[in-house]
């Protein structure tokens, strides 16, 4: 099955890349842009086909591996 | 006494790390990232480097390492335990110090020497040393900005002038123990007057003397 993993930088945590690039669109004439975050997201493809199980993996290794959950938030979606 | 210096892949200051420690006298061996066994030892250094390619995130590799459960044992023994650049950030990705290491404040890769100002003296690297005093060692990361949400790292040194914005101009964090201790600037590239700075000796010097006695 596909799943797709959101990893999203923790509100308080700084984000000096997305904020250079937030200046570089100004720079640029986007002066709208209030803000820029820049995250992350993983594609697996695994084995099996409950799609409950492969939640409950895909939490394990993103409590494990995948997030540093002093930084970031994550969110699994199941594609198909 | 004797110090084991763990080499992960991609590890790149470790023969510093073991010429620093013995040129203080002291005794120091390498030791693979996929040894268990540190039972010989009564501390151990993370040196810098790149440890598993920094795939990921700096250090969410390498705590897996085989050896993590030995290091681990040993922080909770209470023995000496210390993580230079890489080393730091490995050790905050274990769980043995709080907080992460992000990209530096102004996206820029630093290397160049910094003044790091002693704040605590409770601690394996900064026993041998008065509150106050500074030292001149070389700073060399893109990931050094410490951030600590929890509040409950302690900082016992601090950057004079902050260059890549950690929390609290957070230069070297230890556990409440004392005895784990991340540095992200290099204590072992200043041994030497004529490496531009001999400051790191007395750092190291410090974890020397709080080597336990098996």
């Amino acid at each position: 099955m596909k799943v797709r993993v959101d990893l999203t930088r923790r509100p308080e945590i700084a984000d000096p890349q997305g904020t250079t690039i937030n200046r570089a669109l100004k720079d640029l004439g986007f002066e709208d842009v209030a803000s820029v975050r820049v995250d992350k997201v993983f594609h697996l493809d695994v084995a099996g086909d409950d799609p409950e199980l492969i939640r409950q993996q895909v939490t394990k290794m993103c409590q494990q591996l995948l997030a540093n959950p002093v930084l970031e938030n994550f969110e699994i979606e199941i594609e198909k | 006494m004797k110090t084991a210096v763990v080499v992960f892949p991609g590890s790149n200051c470790e023969h510093d790390v073991v010429a620093a420690i013995e040129n203080l006298g002291g005794r120091a061996d390498l030791v693979w990232h996929r040894g268990t066994d540190l039972s010989e030892f009564d501390g151990v250094i993370l040196p810098g480097g790149f440890a598993h390619g920094d795939a990921l995130r700096t250090g969410a590799i390498a705590r897996f390492s085989p050896v993590m459960d030995a290091v681990a044992a040993m922080a909770a023994e209470g023995k000496a335990v210390l993580g230079i650049c890489n080393g730091f950030q490995i050790l905050c990705e274990a769980g043995l110090l709080p907080g992460a290491l992000i990209a530096n404040r102004d996206l820029a890769f630093i290397c160049r020497f910094v003044d790091v100002e002693v704040t605590d003296t409770s601690s394996i690297l900064t026993n041998q040393t008065e509150p106050g005093q500074v030292v001149t060692i070389p700073l060399n990361s893109y990931e050094g900005n410490w951030v600590d949400p929890s509040g409950t790292g302690r900082v016992v040194m601090r950057y004079v002038d902050n260059p890549n914005g950690s929390s609290g101009a957070a230069a070297a964090v230890a556990n409440e123990a004392g005895n784990v201790v991340g540095i992200m600037p290099h204590p072992e590239r200043a041994t030497d007057r004529l490496l531009g700075s001999d400051g790191g000796n007395a750092l190291l010097g410090g974890f020397l003397s709080s080597l336990l006695p098996v």
